[in-house]
């Protein structure tokens, strides 16, 4: 463990160094660093942020855990970006949407989905997918950068209906930032002037692509240059530093202040610790060394630190509140396994309503279903 | 995986899995065809996330074997531009629900620089993808719209059933004057393992493959439909004495129609097995160049048996929604009990 010992301060990623254009708040230890300013949030706030916290790193590890039980299919960790993941959402309102990836576990909890629908998809029901009506955040986007227009989209449409005191938050990833749809969705914040802000997480690797090989921009948060909006670079392993940011950019982007654009690319500079997915290896494609030097800067145990040395955590209420989220992320995990999907779904939600032609395909299949077994069905098609 | 067929020298054949020919067609082409180059997200270091590259970055090098910013337009965009100065690009699309931003390049040019041209430009370059269901994948990562390809004119679309028939196919595909859409059946990436000659073959692109021979049944199928199909056939020979001809049609644009309509003479009866949506398919095409050719030899309704119209479902219900043998079973005995 001398790594710990050494990283004070010569192991710091580059990408997060202080001296560059950086905004932080926690050092790597979760020490307030000098000169930084502790954003104003009340101690409930940020209890809430740190149980939060704490409760995404349980149901990360929970989720991988059954995945490789056989109990979940292939699931996106986020080991490492729970902290920026839920500092986002908190600092949205009520009103705003979130446009998560397949990656946001914790930032569509954050922002009012329950745990068990979460669970639902991977264990192959669409059901978790059916957002509830009061709780504004958009399917989790799989095809890489999709999710970056209509994002705007969705922005523009508020504000021509003169609604700017709704914001939207769309998240994206490093390698989305060389899809064409991330230019074109930054390209129209910025002509139209949208209440949106788009957060990058750079976890530094696009499965097996380093961001350097990403793009030659020394960083992603310069890119906002060329759409003439703000760009912002933050430490994404630092809670507090991540909620400063994406709260003023939220700001900006309902009240902008004379002569600035709504729009931000916050660039969350944070690292994956672990795979891309379950079905991903990273030992074929990186060193480890290059985690164990992040891993010094856990977002866990950061805030974690800074509520300790604040007096507003202490190690009977941090074990009240592990009981808590252990206790959470069970029932959620017993409510996802009781879910049952009829074949009739296939059919279902295709359109408003059923198209003749496929009750025809639904009638057929159950015709089957019934002359057969259903266990006729599970054969290996191999 | 076993490794490439440097270290096999001497031998002869190879028990491969139909992944691990790819790798091999891949490996075996480069090493002849120094203009051959790969490249795709996560195909160099990585080697692929089906391995379908595994090994060939560490054999060929950094400028052959490319790792590419994430942007399907971009690579296969890029690929077009590279053909036209010799090379050969053997773009790798993740995934086939992950091509559609690269749709325009494929349609708009790399399907039509030869006849915007008038012949003086052409596009050689194989688009690989792994296609299709049955996986356990999330979503968008079991589609099989190789419709959208078939129905775009200057593209020849390819889909091996086989370890066999993968290299010798992806061979011919890399040979070929013309941009081919490679589709693989990542259902059966490692479902068996056949043997593979170690030496350079091609399997044509312009023939389908009986499969199977029958007298009372023509079934049209390919990629990972066709071991189902054979399974169905198999069982109502044994079951119920029904003789089916199992076709594997391999290249799906052009279409074989020789074989096609030639079994359909000997039948009069046909069903055709696709795991993509039934409206619009491929199957409707079949079906009317059955029609076109062979009406007067017809004894039965065609039988499609197809995915839904409706996207691919999560895991739990894809065993319903792909063409399981008990389906085709069920389709086949009712056009020949007709």
């Amino acid at each position: 463990m001398n790594m710990k010992n050494e990283a004070g301060s010569k192991d710091v990623p580059a990408a997060v160094r202080e001296d560059s254009d950086i905004v932080q708040i926690l050092d790597a230890e979760g020490d307030v660093l000098p000169q930084a300013s502790v954003p104003d949030i009340s101690d409930r706030q940020l209890l809430e942020l740190y149980e939060t916290i704490k409760l995404a790193r349980h149901f990360d590890q929970r989720a991988i855990s059954f995945q490789r039980q056989g109990r979940l299919a292939t699931y996106a960790p986020m080991t490492g970006q729970e902290g920026s993941q839920v500092a986002t959402s908190l600092a949205l309102a009520e009103q705003d949407w979130l446009f998560p990836t397949y990656r946001e576990h914790a930032a569509k909890y954050a922002h009012g989905m329950d745990l068990a629908s979460l669970f639902e998809p991977l264990r192959g029901h669409r059901e978790g997918y059916a957002i509830p009506e009061d709780v504004n955040v958009m399917p989790e986007y799989i095809p890489i950068a999709t999710q970056v227009p209509q994002a705007m989209g969705m922005a523009w449409g508020h504000k021509l209906q003169g609604k700017t005191d709704t914001a939207v938050l769309c998240h994206l990833g490093d390698g989305a930032t060389s899809e064409g749809d991330f230019h074109e969705g930054l390209n129209f914040a910025g002509v139209f002037d949208v209440p949106a802000v788009f957060v990058c997480n750079n976890n530094q690797w696009a499965i097996s692509v380093p961001r350097e090989r990403q793009t030659a921009s020394e960083t992603i948060a310069e890119k906002a240059q060329a759409y003439g909006i703000d760009g912002v670079r933050v430490d994404g392993l630092d809670p507090l530093a991540v909620y400063k940011v994406a709260s003023e950019a939220l700001e900006k982007a309902r009240n902008p202040g004379p002569g600035e654009l709504r729009p931000t690319l916050i660039e969350s500079v944070q690292y994956r610790f672990g795979a891309h997915t379950t079905a991903d290896d990273p030992s074929v494609y990186r060193d480890e060394s290059e985690e164990e030097v992040w891993r010094d800067r856990d977002p866990v145990d950061r805030i974690e630190t800074y509520l300790y040395n604040e007096g507003i955590l202490d190690s009977d209420l941090e074990s009240e509140i592990q009981d808590r989220i252990e206790q959470e992320v069970s029932e959620a995990i017993e409510t996802a396994e009781q879910t049952e999907t009829s074949p009739d779904n296939i059919v279902e939600h295709v359109y408003e309503d059923v198209p003749a032609r496929l009750e025809q395909q639904r009638d057929e299949l159950n015709r089957l279903r019934e002359k057969y077994d259903d266990g006729a069905f599970s054969e290996v098609l191999e | 995986m076993s490794s490439t067929a440097s270290t096999q020298a001497g031998q002869k054949a190879q028990s491969l899995t139909l992944v691990e020919a790819i790798q091999d067609g891949l490996y075996t082409e480069m090493a002849q065809d120094d203009s051959v180059v790969v490249l795709g997200e996560d195909v160099g270091k990585n080697g692929g996330v089906f391995r379908a590259t595994d090994q060939l970055y560490e054999e060929f090098g950094e400028d052959r074997v490319i790792d590419t910013p994430l942007a399907e337009a971009g690579i296969v965009g890029a690929s077009i531009g590279l053909s036209q100065t010799g090379m050969k690009p053997v773009p790798e699309m993740q995934f086939m629900g992950f091509m559609y931003p690269a749709f325009d390049q494929i349609v708009s040019h790399a399907a039509r620089l030869r006849s915007r041209s008038q012949g003086q430009y052409s596009v050689p370059m194989v688009i690989r993808a792994p296609y299709g269901g049955g996986i356990r994948a999330p979503e968008h990562h079991s589609e099989s719209k190789e419709a959208f390809f078939v129905h775009e004119p200057g593209l020849k679309v390819v889909s091996p059933s086989t370890p066999y028939d993968a290299k010798g196919l992806l061979a011919a595909s890399i040979h070929d004057p013309d941009p081919v859409i490679f589709l693989e059946p990542k259902l059966i990436y490692r479902a068996f393992r056949e043997d593979v000659p170690t030496k350079p073959y091609e399997v044509s692109l312009s023939e389908a493959a009986v499969r199977r021979d029958g007298s009372d049944i023509s079934v049209y199928t390919w990629g990972a439909m066709t071991r189902p199909a054979l399974i169905a056939a198999e069982n109502l020979s044994q079951s119920r004495g029904i003789d089916a001809e199992v076709i594997d049609l391999r290249t799906l644009s052009p279409l074989d129609t020789e074989t096609i309509t030639d079994s359909f003479k000997k039948t009069g009866r046909a069903a055709i097995v696709h795991e993509a949506p039934k409206t619009g398919g491929l199957g409707a095409e079949i079906a009317t160049t059955i029609q076109e050719e062979a009406l007067v030899h017809q004894e039965a309704p065609i039988k499609r048996i197809a995915g839904f119209d409706a996207p691919m479902p999560l895991h739990s219900l894809e065993d319903y929604y792909l063409p399981q043998a008990v389906r085709i079973q069920d389709g086949i005995r009712e056009t020949v009990e007709f």
